[in-house]
């Protein structure tokens, strides 16, 4: 038995295909990967995603800290309940974790990946000394993230009358203290939406208000195909500790200004940039395959300026055909794929496929 | 828990057989396999009047989750195919015994039916899986 998050039994109720996730029993769907999908795009679905690892950073140095810390800059943050997101890395550049962190009245709230937990709790902590900082895990936080085009709506007309006019104002990666909640406009499905990190007490009944509203629970397959769609990287697939940001699509959160901000991996990014604009380091870029068939992570690529491969892959059910991300060597512009055993072409666009439920690359 | 009919035969790749009195055997896969699979998006199907042989990979069942061969379970000539399922690859999903059915073929070895499992076998091999 793996670990379990405060919605276990709602999972179960919910008719889930439970599966392993990083050591955690999390639903993969409830019946039907696409419905789910769609759901999210065409109305609202719920996720819960409390196994992602909450990590609240206080102390009267915590910007100092996380100025140093993170590749993206923390004192962009201006007021409380402004987000940021960021890649964490190591010194020679290699992508520790990526994370949103947001401002808070006590502080900084960080969420990070699941898988990577152990090894960002013990590097975050590796490196606080000299800095009146305190780092601590939430395990007592479930997060429940609400997206698509009816959600904000929904969600807040549930909600008391404080709660529910503060998620209604909310503007696009902002968020809220409402005392013991935070809920903010943050997500990784490419449509509005709010995530609510909440006390794992208050989870199931929030959980239950929503299905009652028709709100659909949506797995953790959906999540995959939604953010495949809207161009995000994934954690452990698209980049990890052996890939530079700048080869992940992540040179634009990478604060460089102001020059003298010492941050972990600067000098390594500040070179990998200038390597890119030589051509001398891949790129990752959108495939499109008009045709049957459905791209997956690993499969190699052959373009006119040499080999790649795919990092992420699936079918998308807004598309209705298969799209991936794939790091080639810059500068490509004809893409090869062996899709069982005939070389097949495909394009390469922009790697961002779907917003708000329309395509949108050319 | 997933459907097992009574009146099929299965092979060890979790496709199901009925023949009919013809002796044309309709193949198509098992509940199990399209639970497994996961929502199917695309289906590749053997040429019409291709001659096939037990064990050949035969047709493609590409789900959002991977690529899966259909395995032919019988030796034979194809009669015909479900070309519905090209545009309505989740027909699979929701009807697997029934509209989900893949290819029909004139089986040239009845002796091969023997060699595959009835209900309850089949319901032992999906336990074990």
């Amino acid at each position: 038995m793996g670990k379990r998050t405060p919605l276990y039994q709602q999972h179960l109720n919910a008719g889930a295909k439970i599966v392993d996730f990083a050591g955690w029993d999390m639903p993969i769907n409830y019946g039907s990967q696409i419905e789910e999908h769609n759901q999210v795009r065409h109305a609202a679905g719920v996720f819960d995603v409390s196994h992602m690892t909450v990590v609240d950073v206080s102390g009267t140095e915590a910007q100092q800290y996380l100025r140093h810390l993170l590749a993206n800059d923390v004192a962009r943050l201006k007021e409380p309940g402004q987000a940021l997101y960021s890649a964490m890395l190591r010194t020679d550049g290699g992508v520790i974790d990526d994370l949103i962190v947001y401002r808070m009245s006590f502080g900084y709230r960080i969420v990070v990946n699941c898988a990577t937990r152990d090894k960002d709790l013990a590097w975050m902590n590796s490196q606080t000394d000299g800095f009146e900082v305190a780092v601590t895990e939430r395990p007592d936080l479930a997060i429940l993230a609400v997206h698509g085009p009816s959600s904000i709506e929904t969600a807040a007309a549930l909600l008391d009358q404080t709660k529910g006019e503060a998620v209604a104002g909310l503007k696009n990666f902002r968020g809220a203290e409402l005392g013991d909640w935070f809920v903010a406009r943050t997500g990784y499905t490419g449509e509005k939406g709010v995530e609510f990190i909440v006390p794992a007490e208050d989870a199931a009944e929030l959980w239950e208000q929503l299905l009652a509203a028709e709100v659909k629970p949506v797995g953790l397959g959906a999540r995959d195909t939604l953010r495949l769609e809207a161009g995000m990287n994934l954690y452990g697939q698209d980049m990890d500790e052996s890939t530079s940001p700048v080869v992940s699509n992540m040179a634009q959160t990478i604060a460089f200004e102001p020059a003298d901000r010492d941050f972990i991996g600067r000098a390594a990014v500040t070179d990998d940039l200038a390597a890119q604009a030589q051509g001398n380091l891949p790129e990752l870029v959108g495939l499109v395959l008009q045709g049957r068939g459905v791209l997956r992570a690993g499969q190699t690529v052959s373009t006119d300026r040499g080999e790649g491969q795919i990092t992420s892959g699936s079918y998308s059910p807004t598309l209705k055909h298969s799209i991936a991300l794939a790091r080639i060597p810059m500068g490509s512009t004809t893409c090869q794929v062996d899709m069982r055993g005939s070389a097949t072409e495909v394009r390469i666009v922009q790697p961002n496929f779907v917003r708000f439920g329309k395509k949108v690359f050319e | 828990m997933s459907k097992i009919i009574e009146d099929l035969r299965y092979a060890e790749s979790h496709e199901w057989v009925s023949v009919d009195d013809n002796g044309v055997a309709t193949v198509g896969i098992s509940d199990h396999a399209q639970e497994a699979l996961g929502d199917i998006v695309f289906v590749e199907l053997p040429e019409l009047g291709a001659t096939v042989n037990a064990k050949e990979e035969v047709a493609v069942v590409e789900s959002v989750k991977a690529a899966s061969d259909v395995y032919s379970p019988l030796s034979g000539e194809v009669t015909e195919i479900n070309e519905a399922l090209l545009d309505a690859p989740e027909t699979v999903n929701a009807s697997p015994y029934d509209n989900g059915w893949f290819f029909k073929i004139a089986i040239s070895d009845e002796a091969e039916l023997d060699e595959l499992m009835d209900a309850d076998a089949y319901a032992d091999h999906c336990d074990d899986d």
